[in-house]
């Protein structure tokens, strides 16, 4: 328990080594690095002890819950039906009072109705719990009916929350919002994820940027990063997320324009920032609207126990998951706000692993499913075939995924596959498989980082280039150790089993529940399941052809190129290993005829998912044989064609067809383009506002605005002239004189002033308050 | 020594810099250096016994008046000499106690053209009585009187030690202030005549709340107190004083000018407008609202124009000041809250981006951007501060803007009961419109000044160097608060929230 209630130690070791690096970096022998790396490293120790806690935590809660369902169980099914909707208040034990109003709430019904209650049958005590007025008697009896049978899924997780005032607002401070750590497992894998990647990063770039011009300041933004990471993933309230948010993308800012001296790196800088700027806006005005629909509460817990029992109206949630969309397409690099992230890879290549794959651009993801029940009422994914979210998803798989096919820069290749995988994991949340949204962000935060490091490790022997067509080639015997960790990544990006991504991906696509024999899934998402069906199709195809160019056929680049050393290697071994095997966590319940042990299937799942009134009662997909064949099979295409293609040198008719057929050009000249977001962004919107727009206001400022003012000014000096000239000559030149000596006593400079404006402004004030006095005279009489 | 602060406490943060003023007189003018440590000293004194202040206030009480002093002043006009220290005055008192020594520590080796420090140091020791005054007075005649007290020094400074337009900037600066110092005391004056009880004394007209005041009325005067607070602030359209003063101004002049001065204006609102005429406020709260979001707009456009740093850095106050005035428009505790920190934050970052644009000014003697670049090379730790301060100005959460951005926006979800909603969450957007473009001002202007390599007429200029000692002992109090107060958001909040919701009771009638 103490691990779960102290998880704030990680991110302010973090934070901690963020200080000491900016502080004493460059003194130290190793420049800083060391600091970062040891803290880091104690923060992975911590996080594994933490999941190892979780894992405790809940299955003590299992057992007890069991024990009890067993008991209701016997006492007949309609009284299991019922027992199952009432709130389980010991849910909550582990919620730190001032945390929750509604947990709160809920604590004080619970002890008064106890006490009246104490001599009452069990029936009767279980159903007093119920705090307050809730709407869960609306849920279908037979959901809970037909989960009881299942004999699981009543185990509640309880998150472990702790937390304490940021501030009060309001009356006698009647809001108070507060900053904490909400541990559950989701919060507790995404620790592990961001920690561990952090780790092997950090070891990765002492060798990688090894003598770079700003050693100590790359280590102290990854330590700032990875502490503002780890504070977003904990979050406690929307507004502590939206902090942890801001937080990633400002180092994401600070790492891409690393190599600032180059225009093209600020430029990529930038754009990164104000496309997420773009998206915040989404954030803020979704969280506030939130924040009103929860009764004035900031509080994450508060905000999903309120939406998935129906206490905020379905509006109100449809318009906050819209808003909170855009900040999603902005954060994850989703369609039509995804052209920063290609961009992005002007950074350090350690940087592009870390932050721009495997953990900051799934911040998005993570808050989706960390509000999921606000998405799931909102956007009424269960039953339905259709939503925003799995649209912008399902569109961003496909779409990234042709994009990647026409570059020439591995890391493009990359950077426009996380774009796709990062879709699959939109969709998934879209379609209602938020477990696999999550398996996924997982299996993939291991491949692609290992991807992106192998790239790195590539362009370390290739003088600095990432140009695979025209300066990689035949890599493959050069640098085994790369080859072999970048072909076993991109088998399980692709989806080959029986590597990770090929369970993940399976899972999604089983998700959509659209395919023949599709069990248990939440809707019908019929399109969806065909767009990713073409997204995996593309992710196979342009892996294939992105091996090709690095590791086959002869060198083109020029030097001698070498295998890199253990410092990069080995994190490249240890993430492919983990590639190739964290896919068997969350092994289906059975596959077809063969069904496994308990304590083999769906681990992940337990762990992660949360179960209880915090979160929607999602239903899950079975292991679909058919889906699982077919998506095999076009993975196989995938990698079949261009294999042919480049390898065997076939497939003739497609041979510069985009020279001999004017569609294929136009196809060709579009994803050239990226569709052309670019050029609308950069030179349209941004060149509008920039230019004509701004000038424009510019120029009213000083022809319209200004004008009057100049105008007025004068006219009041001709007044003011002509009342001292007039009337009150002598009065005030006997002020201003003796005025003027005191000037000049005090300081010889003020005797140059025109101190005769001074005289004509009192006037002008004299005049102007005898005048409003008489209009407030007659206005109030 | 309790006793001590709470019968004169508030007189000595108001009178001291004056005392060092008038010591200042006595001292010949070539002693230059005694001058400078005189102002120092000065200032310093009366932080020191803000800060013995902030120590013995009562936290728990902070929606009323504490270290209050009630004397007789001009009883004709039953005029009151009072002072009085609560939630709202107090995060003002502290940041202009601390602005003004930093500002002298500063000048230290900055005294601009054409020198004379005995009369510079002065009239910032005259400033930071008017300053302190009228944060503190709790009598509309005391508190005006603190109010035109600033002008004249400011308008000196300008005329004297500004840029080459200064003449124009000073005029136009006194004009426009003056035109509304006389809207505002007509207002205060009927206020006088026409309420319950004829007083100046601010407890009794809050208490008052506008009582015998027709509707009608009350928004004609608070129509009056609009225009002399709103110019101040200043409000679009009445802005196009700020970047000609600001620009015009030395760089001392711009720290004291944006950090505090403008606050003079939101101050007046939150302290006397909104609770003293609450149906007037009321009237008036969707045109507010409006305008401040036509700054916050606008104010970015016109950033996105500039060519000047400095120039920029002025727009950008309208932009900022906008978000202040949202917050007030909401008549909500958020929205009150959110000004108040916007202010504070306000004050400590732009006054901090001053900072800069002087520093650099003086090393490279002009602030076309176009000309600038390569900053992080030639002077890379005066690079990193203007990026820091670049992103707490544009809102960075952890940072101090971000507290008075974020809960301004989210105020205006939810108004007042008795405002259009409707509207006032079309406010919301657009202002949420402005962090965009906030952010593309502020980071543009970083890539062109900080990026890069330096243009070849600067590559090699040895008058280029990194921040000084006195620059940092200057800056670095301003840097450490804006990192604090974005993490502890309470320091400010915990103070304002009694207070603000005692000015939001007033207002709403609630």
């Amino acid at each position: 328990m103490w691990f779960l209630t102290h998880t704030w130690i990680l991110p302010a070791l973090m934070a901690l080594s963020f200080v000491l690096i900016l502080l004493f970096g460059k003194r130290l022998p190793r420049k800083g690095s060391e600091i970062g790396v040891v803290a880091v490293a104690i923060c992975f120790a911590l996080s594994l002890v933490t999941a190892g806690s979780w894992w405790n935590h809940i299955n003590s809660d299992h057992s007890e819950s069991e024990h009890a369902a067993g008991e209701t169980l016997g006492t007949g099914s309609a009284v299991a039906a019922e027992h199952l909707e009432e709130p389980d208040p010991a849910a909550f034990d582990d919620v730190q009072d001032g945390c929750s109003r509604v947990v709160d709430e809920g604590a004080v019904g619970e002890h008064t109705e106890e006490a009246g209650h104490s001599e009452g049958s069990d029936e009767e005590h279980s159903l007093a719990l119920t705090p307050g007025e809730n709407a869960s008697g609306t849920a279908p009896p037979a959901a809970g009916a037909s989960q009881a049978e299942e004999g699981e899924g009543h185990a509640t997780t309880k998150p472990v929350v702790r937390c304490a005032q940021w501030f009060p607002m309001g009356l006698e401070g009647s809001t108070t919002i507060t900053v904490g750590t909400m541990v559950d497992g989701q919060s507790v894998f995404m620790l592990f994820v961001v920690s561990i990647i952090s780790l092997l990063v950090h070891i990765y770039s002492t060798d990688y940027v090894n003598g770079d011009r700003r050693y100590t300041h790359y280590f102290a933004f990854l330590s700032l990063f990875t502490a503002s990471m780890l504070f977003f993933v904990l979050s406690q309230s929307t507004i502590q997320m939206i902090v942890g948010w801001e937080l990633v993308g400002v180092c994401s800012f600070a790492l891409i324009g690393h190599w600032w001296e180059e225009k093209p790196n600020s430029d990529a800088a930038l754009k990164a920032f104000l496309t997420n700027r773009v998206g915040d806006m989404g954030l803020l005005i979704g969280m506030t609207v939130l924040y009103f629909a929860a009764d004035r509460s900031f509080s994450i817990l508060d905000i999903n126990i309120m939406a998935a029992e129906g206490e905020i109206s379905h509006g109100l949630l449809l318009l906050a998951s819209c808003c909170l969309i855009a900040a999603v397409m902005s954060k994850s690099g989703q369609f039509i706000l995804h052209t920063w992230l290609p961009d992005a890879m002007a950074g350090p290549t350690p940087v592009s692993a870390l932050i721009h794959a495997a953990t900051m651009v799934v911040a998005g993801i993570y808050l989706v499913a960390r509000l999921y029940p606000v998405f799931f009422e909102g956007l009424s994914i269960a039953g339905s075939s259709v939503n925003l979210l799995a649209v912008v998803g399902a569109t961003t798989a496909m779409f990234g995924a042709f994009l990647a096919f026409v570059q020439k820069d591995v890391k493009k290749v990359l950077a426009y596959s996380t774009v796709s995988q990062l879709g699959f994991m939109v969709t998934a949340l879209g379609v209602g498989a938020w477990t696999a949204a999550m398996f996924h962000l997982f299996t993939h935060a291991m491949f692609k980082a290992c991807l992106f490091l192998g790239a790195g490790s590539m362009s370390h022997a290739c003088h600095h280039s990432f140009n695979m067509v025209d300066d990689y080639g035949g890599l493959r015997k050069i640098m085994p150790r790369t080859f072999w960790t970048f072909i076993i990544a991109t088998g399980a990006l692709a989806g080959i089993f029986p590597l990770s991504g090929f369970w993940s991906k399976d899972e999604i696509l089983a998700g959509t529940g659209s395919f023949v024999g599709a069990e248990g899934a939440n809707g019908t998402y019929h399109v969806m399941l065909a767009m990713l069906v073409i997204g995996a199709f593309g992710t196979a195809a342009y892996m294939t052809r992105a091996i090709w160019y690095c590791f086959f056929g002869e060198y083109r680049g020029h030097g001698e190129p070498h295998e890199s050393g253990p410092r990069i290697t080995i994190p490249l071994i240890v993430l492919a290993s983990l590639g190739a095997v964290v896919g068997f966590l969350n092994l289906p319940k059975e596959i077809g005829p063969i069904s496994f042990p308990e304590s083999l299937h769906t681990q992940f799942e337990q762990f992660v998912e949360p179960v209880g009134r915090y979160f929607p009662e999602i239903s899950h997909a079975s292991f679909n044989i058919p889906l699982a064949l077919f998506s095999l099979a076009v993975a196989g295409l995938g990698v079949l064609l261009p294999y042919l293609y480049y390898w065997k040198g076939g497939l003739a008719p497609l041979r510069n067809l985009s020279e001999r057929n004017a569609l294929a050009r136009v196809g060709k000249t579009v994803l050239v383009n990226k569709y052309y977001f670019d050029w609308l962004y950069t030179d349209v919107i941004t060149g509008f506002v920039k230019g004509p727009l701004a000038r424009a206001a510019n120029w009213f400022n000083a022809h319209v605005l200004d004008a009057i003012v100049n105008g007025v000014g004068k006219g009041a000096v001709l007044t003011g002239r002509f009342v001292y000239d007039n009337i009150d000559q002598e009065v005030v030149d006997g002020a201003v004189n003796a005025a003027g000596t005191t000037a000049s006593e005090t300081g010889g400079v003020l005797r140059h002033l025109q101190s005769g404006r001074i005289q004509q402004y009192a006037a002008l004030f004299f005049a102007a308050t005898a005048l409003l006095a008489g209009v407030f005279v007659v206005a109030a009489g | 020594m309790t006793d001590f602060l709470d019968n004169w406490g508030l007189i000595l943060i108001t009178f001291l810099p004056l005392v060092g003023a008038l010591v200042m007189m006595v001292v010949p003018k070539e002693a230059e250096d005694t001058h400078k440590a005189l102002a120092i000293v000065a200032s310093g004194a009366a932080l020191v016994i803000t800060i013995l202040l902030l120590a013995n206030f009562d936290y728990d009480d902070a929606g009323t008046l504490q270290f209050l002093v009630d004397k007789e002043w001009i009883p004709l006009i039953n005029s009151g000499f009072i002072l009085g220290l609560d939630g709202i005055s107090l995060p003002l008192v502290a940041m202009t106690a601390l602005v003004v020594p930093l500002v002298a520590i500063y000048s230290w080796n900055h005294i601009p053209e054409p020198g004379n420090p005995k009369a510079f140091m002065a009239l910032i020791l005259i400033l930071e009585t008017g300053m302190i005054g009228s944060f503190v007075a709790q009598d509309l005649i005391l508190f005006f009187v603190f109010f035109e007290v600033v002008l004249l020094p400011m308008y000196f400074m300008i005329g004297v030690w500004g840029g080459p337009e200064r003449k124009y900037a000073s005029i136009k600066f006194f004009l426009y202030t003056l035109f509304g110092s006389a809207l505002m005391i007509v207002a205060f004056l009927s206020l006088y005549f026409l309420s319950a009880e004829q007083t100046f004394d601010m407890r009794v007209l809050t208490e008052l709340g506008g009582l015998d005041i027709a509707r009608t009325t009350q928004i004609l005067i608070f129509g009056g107190m609009f225009m002399g607070f709103g110019i101040k602030v200043p409000m679009f359209p009445f802005h196009t004083w700020l970047p000609d003063a600001h620009t015009q101004a030395p760089t001392q002049g711009s720290v004291i000018l944006a950090a505090v001065l403008l606050k003079l204006g939101t101050y007046g609102f939150v302290r006397i407008a909104l609770p003293f005429l609450p149906e007037g406020a009321q009237w008036w709260a969707p045109i507010i609202g409006v305008l401040a979001v036509i700054g916050i707009i606008y104010g970015a456009l016109g950033c996105l124009a500039q060519s000047d740093m400095k120039r920029l850095i002025a727009f950008s106050s309208v932009a900022h000041m906008g978000f202040v005035m949202l917050g007030i428009a909401t008549l909500t505790d958020f929205g009150i809250n959110a000004a108040m920190f916007g202010m504070v934050a306000h004050g400590l970052i732009t006054g901090m981006l001053f900072f800069i644009a002087g520093s650099i000014k003086d090393r490279y003697h002009t602030l076309e951007i176009k000309r600038l670049g390569g900053l992080l090379i030639s002077a890379p730790r005066l690079g990193w501060i203007l990026g820091f301060s670049s992103m707490a100005s544009l809102g960075l959460p952890g940072l101090a803007g971000f507290w008075g951005e974020f809960p301004a926006i989210l105020s205006a979800y939810q108004p007042a009961p008795m405002l259009n909603e409707a509207l006032f969450r079309t406010l919301m957007v657009i202002a949420a419109l402005g962090t965009v473009l906030a952010a593309g001002y502020l980071l543009w202007l970083y890539q062109r000044t900080a990026f890069g390599t330096p243009s070849e007429e600067f590559a090699d200029d040895p008058e280029i160097t990194d921040v000084s000692t006195i620059e940092w002992i200057s800056w670095a109090p301003m840097l450490v608060l804006i990192v604090v107060l974005g993490f502890l958001p309470s320091l400010i909040f915990d103070v304002t929230n009694p207070a603000a919701t005692v000015v939001v009771a007033a207002a709403t009638g609630s």
